[in-house]
């Protein structure tokens, strides 16, 4: 096999949780681990890579980057690629990795496999596990020609350190200017520690039952008591009820997202909220209607008034947590 | 200005899953086929950017079995103008993203004068959120994700797309492919007038051998599986809520250790 290909993600500077992810799960796979790190000033990330198990990494550095856009980010893998000539290409399924992904495929005239969560090795061919239709199914899936190129939905693997070769390459890419068209004009991005909800590890999501904006305040709580990989979430309802932004929304037309700990909060748990938080690892619902649909998919159910039961879990966490 | 929205049938949210016979598909009894959802924004957008222009033809694609016909009968019924229905039993067999994407921009190519193209952010059936990126490479035209608001501003676009927590605002020239997200704009309902109308719209019936391509995908199904069901858990019991927060808090540290 001819090594594998892993893109890595930078975000505020640092480089994002999902790729070391996918660089542990590729060492399982074995052969070499190459990473591709594309940015404005990221080549100081590069050394943190050798520790999960990279051999290589190519840094493409350089001010074009500061602002990511699909074209500029396609030719930059593209070159990595052309270099390392890998079987396997293993990118993050991020809202950046989602974009880019099957751009990157087409422009290497193969197939891509999106947002998959468990990848095997079959004869040198991946194999890989990806949930459709919400997660209501999955199938398993396969690409008919090299370099395999998967996206990896983030939270599906655990990190963990190993070290690799870690020997670091600078490339320098002449973008074709001609093909890229879309100029960012602005961006606007909440300075939030918050991890993304399809990253964080625990989720605190709240329905209909809220009430209102103000009282995801009660939530906000919660999560920052459980730490800096909690973050909050939403159900449809209140998103439309106009609570909280769309980008919170859990659910088969919001984030699919797949925490250790899902706390729903006044959800009733429709099957549309249900497809894209079912396979989060432990499911908690609060909610007063003992009947309520979610009690049946939830690990641990309390039935009671959330807006007396979320502070005082708050209090209790925070006793545990010694804080 | 013309534009072109590609939209798929798929079963609606409330569906129950199935797997059919083959392993490979899922049964089809019984399904309400519905409109994918983000391709709503996409004709909704359409619409009201010919509205604001006062000319310019939408055309709707899609590629899709018989029954596909009704969904584009929604679209024409909530305004478009008129129809290409790609059916091929060949790509109902094996169409993955590549394939369909091919097919798509075969027929793209010959409506005339596009401006811009629209799909859904991702289908809601495969989930894979590839078309609109695989038909950029295709038809050599930039592509912009995720969008959530646009203008037309002469032979160009400003849109705005999310990106992971916020938004960016692009300057793209026309033509361009955009993918909508929720939050574009508030899909309307056909009608009744319209849906009378829609009924008279032209639809083009295409095979895959019109439109000179092949089911050729670059990706194959292996089998596809039920996830297990999972079971109600246990009840935190108490006499009042801050017991059960104490209780809940134990569990979730001592037994199911995630916090
Ligand atoms: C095409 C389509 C796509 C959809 N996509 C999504 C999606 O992505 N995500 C999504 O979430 N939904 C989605 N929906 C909507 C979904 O069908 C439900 O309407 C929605 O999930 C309901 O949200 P909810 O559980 O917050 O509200 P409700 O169903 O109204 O439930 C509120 C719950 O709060 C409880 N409650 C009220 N007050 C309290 C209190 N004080 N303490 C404790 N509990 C309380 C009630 O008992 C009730 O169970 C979609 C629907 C369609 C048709």
């Amino acid at each position: 096999m001819a090594g594998i290909l892993i893109v890595a993600e930078v975000q505020k500077g640092e480089l994002k949780k999902a790729g070391y992810e996918i660089t542990s799960k590729a060492k399982t796979l074995g052969g070499e681990i190459s990473v591709a790190l594309v940015g404005s000033g990221v080549a100081g990330l590069a050394g943190n890579l050798a520790k999960y198990g990279a051999d290589k990494i190519f840094v493409v550095d350089a001010p074009e980057y500061a602002n990511y856009t699909t074209e500029a980010y396609v030719q930059a893998v593209a070159a990595v690629v052309a270099k390392v000539s890998p079987s396997i290409i293993l990118i993050a399924a991020s809202a950046q990795g989602k974009d880019f992904t099957p751009a990157l495929a087409a422009r290497l005239g193969v197939g891509c496999l999106s947002d998959v969560v468990d990848l095997s090795l079959e004869g040198g061919k991946i194999v890989a596990k990806r949930p459709i239709y919400a997660g209501k199914a999955y199938t398993m899936v396969e690409c008919l020609a090299d370099p395999q190129v998967i996206s990896v939905r983030p939270n599906s693997f655990m990190a963990a350190e190993a070290a690799g070769a870690g020997a670091i390459e600078n490339v320098a890419v002449t973008l074709d200017a001609a093909k890229i068209k879309a100029v960012v004009k602005s961006v606007e991005v909440a300075e939030t520690k918050e991890p993304d909800q399809t990253e964080a590890e625990i989720i605190v999501s709240g329905g209909r039952g809220m009430k209102g904006p103000e009282e995801f305040g009660i939530l906000r709580e919660l999560a920052k008591a459980l730490g800096p990989t909690a973050t909050i979430g939403a159900s449809r309802a209140a998103v439309d009820a106009g609570w909280i932004g769309h980008g919170y929304q859990v659910g088969q037309t919001g984030k699919t997202v797949s925490p250790n700990l899902y706390i729903a909060c006044g959800i009733s748990g429709a099957i549309q909220h249900l497809a894209g938080m079912g396979t989060s690892k432990v499911i908690v619902a609060i909610n007063k209607d003992a009947e309520a649909p979610i009690f049946s998919k939830a690990d641990f159910g309390v039935v009671d008034d959330l807006f007396k039961v979320v502070p005082a879990l708050t209090n209790e966490v925070k006793k545990i947590k010694g804080a | 200005m013309n534009s072109v929205v590609c939209i798929k049938q798929v079963p609606d949210t409330e569906t129950l899953i199935k797997i059919d016979g083959s392993g490979t598909g899922i049964a089809t009894d019984g399904v309400k086929w519905v409109m994918n959802p983000y391709d709503e924004f996409a004709v909704e957008e359409a619409l009201k950017q010919k509205e604001k222009a006062g000319a310019g033809t939408i055309t709707i694609i899609s590629l899709g079995p018989d029954r596909a016909i009704e969904t584009i009968r929604t679209a024409l019924a909530m305004g478009a103008d008129n129809g290409i229905h790609i059916q091929d039993a060949d790509f109902a067999a094996k169409a993955d993203p590549y394939a369909t994407a091919s097919a798509l921009a075969a027929a793209i190519k010959g409506v005339a004068d596009v401006k811009a193209i629209w799909c859904g952010k991702q289908a809601i059936d495969d989930d894979a959120a590839q078309v609109p990126a695989i038909l950029g490479e295709m038809l050599g035209l930039p592509v912009i994700t995720m969008v959530v608001k646009f203008e037309a501003a002469g032979d160009k676009a400003i849109v705005t797309r999310e990106i992971e927590g916020g938004q960016a605002v692009i300057e793209v020239p026309l033509p361009a492919i955009f993918s909508a997200q929720k939050g574009l704009n508030e899909p309307r309902y056909a009608s009744l007038p319209g849906i009378m109308k829609a009924k008279k719209k032209p639809v083009d019936v295409k095979t895959a051998a019109d439109l000179g391509v092949g089911a050729a995908a670059k990706t194959a199904i292996k089998n596809m599986t039920l996830p297990p069901a999972r079971q109600a858990g246990k009840k935190i019991e108490g006499d009042d809520a801050d017991v059960k927060a104490a209780a809940l808090a134990k569990a979730l540290s001592e037994e199911a250790k995630v916090i």
